[in-house]
């Protein structure tokens, strides 16, 4: 209970300080206050679609179903971060450059990560065996991984991103104001937490759920 | 004949006018996707329906009976390419500046599209599913390479960049596809 108050909290301090706190950013002007949702939500999506990945491997190689419902889970729970990362990118993309969508490579990446989850879970609906499904799914996710790096070759040769880059490669740094880095590194632990504690309230109904359906099964045969 | 309708269709519907080089690139590549979409989510079910599956299963290796498959898909859609690409070149009346690199780049397209397709096929036919579940699979997966063999085969059209990065990048995710696919196939096809 005390580490749901405190998160609380910290994303209120957090939501009001994007908007009080932060300066301005220079070039991206007001619509720059974005990155303080946009990035850790991106970064959170693909965390977890890298633990589920990681996870269904995990499965191939031991086949304990409790593997399974780790990366669905973590596909589930990427996906929600994935589309508020999109959702936030396109009003971004309004303002700075005058249309919701533009297939930018940054948004073309993004597109396909979102179409690869959703044909996950396609196939996770279309069977109903469950250590099947616990298979096929983790056989998909892991080719779809391996094949989509290659995205990354044949989209910048193709077209130009205009996305504006965190890190500047050439000086090594962070191009962020002090106060701004501070505001960033806070939402980004703030949204860490976030997504610790859901995957915790899932995985426990989860489980309860398990539970109360085997109670039932014990109730139904001590009927007979 | 899938393919022979939609080449028709389109060609119809353009009314002989004289395309784009990227635009007819974009739609050799669309007609040879959806046909293959079409003809190859059988692979695997086939088996499936007669009851082979077990026979088959006894009898062979899975990498064996992958490679099997993968075979004669890639032939089966190289007869295709014979069939589609000559009658694109007629109806639509695309000159070619670079005939060599364009053969080259349908045959590793073709390919790099019959293994991805072949191991897409295989969960499919265990998902017990029909139908649009092997598109859905399949795009985000040949994705990459769609991009890739539409953007070298307008290189290929018009012959204004060297192509060689390009035939190196099908040639690679032909590997990566076939290795991956070698690689999880007997997860799908044990029981």
């Amino acid at each position: 209970m005390f580490w749901q108050i405190l998160l609380g909290i910290w994303m209120t301090a957090v939501i009001l300080a994007s908007f009080l706190y932060m300066p301005a950013t220079q070039g991206l002007g007001q619509t720059g206050r974005i990155i303080v949702y946009h990035v850790p939500a991106a970064w959170l999506a693909v965390l977890a679609y890298l633990i589920s990945m990681l996870n269904a491997v995990g499965y191939l190689r031991r086949g304990e179903l409790r593997l399974d419902r780790q990366a669905r889970i973590n596909a589930e729970l990427g996906t929600v971060f994935c589309l508020v990362a999109t959702v936030t990118g396109a009003i971004w993309s309004r303002a700075a450059w005058g249309w919701y969508w533009n297939w930018d490579p940054r948004q073309t990446s993004i597109a396909v990560l979102l179409l690869i989850y959703t044909a996950y879970f396609v196939l996770r609906s279309a069977v109903s065996d469950q250590a099947r499904r616990a298979r096929l799914s983790a056989v998909y996710s892991v080719l779809a991984f391996l094949t989509v790096p290659f995205l990354v070759f044949v989209v910048p040769r193709v077209y130009a991103s205009l996305h504006p880059d965190l890190i500047n490669l050439e000086q090594g740094s962070f191009d962020m104001d002090r106060k701004m880095l501070v505001v960033f590194l806070a939402s980004l632990a703030g949204f860490t937490g976030l997504y610790a504690w859901m995957y915790k309230l899932v995985a426990r109904l989860e489980n309860l759920l398990d539970k109360l359906e085997q109670q039932k099964r014990g109730e139904a045969e001590s009927e007979r | 004949m899938f393919a022979i309708t939609t080449l028709v269709a389109v060609s119809f519907s353009v009314g002989g006018a004289v395309l784009d080089a990227d635009l007819s690139a974009a739609l050799l590549w669309l007609i040879l996707f959806f046909t293959s979409m079409a003809g190859l989510s059988r692979a695997f079910v086939q088996e499936e329906e007669a009851g082979t599956v077990t026979a088959l299963r006894l009898a062979a290796r899975p990498d064996a009976v992958f490679i099997g498959k993968y075979l004669f898909n890639v032939t089966l859609l190289f007869s295709l390419d014979v069939l589609v690409v000559p009658l694109f070149w007629v109806l639509l009346q695309q000159t070619v500046a670079l005939p060599l690199s364009f053969l080259a780049v349908v045959l590793l397209g073709t390919a790099g599209l019959a293994g991805a397709s072949t191991m897409v096929a295989a969960i499919v036919a265990k998902a017990g599913a029909r139908g649009p579940l092997m598109t859905v699979l399949a795009f985000p997966v040949l994705l990459p390479l769609l991009l890739g063999a539409i953007s070298s085969t307008r290189t290929c059209f018009v012959g204004d960049k060297a192509i060689a990065a390009d035939l190196l990048f099908l040639f690679c995710y032909n590997g990566v596809a076939l290795t991956a696919s070698l690689l999880l196939f007997p997860y799908v096809w044990d029981e």
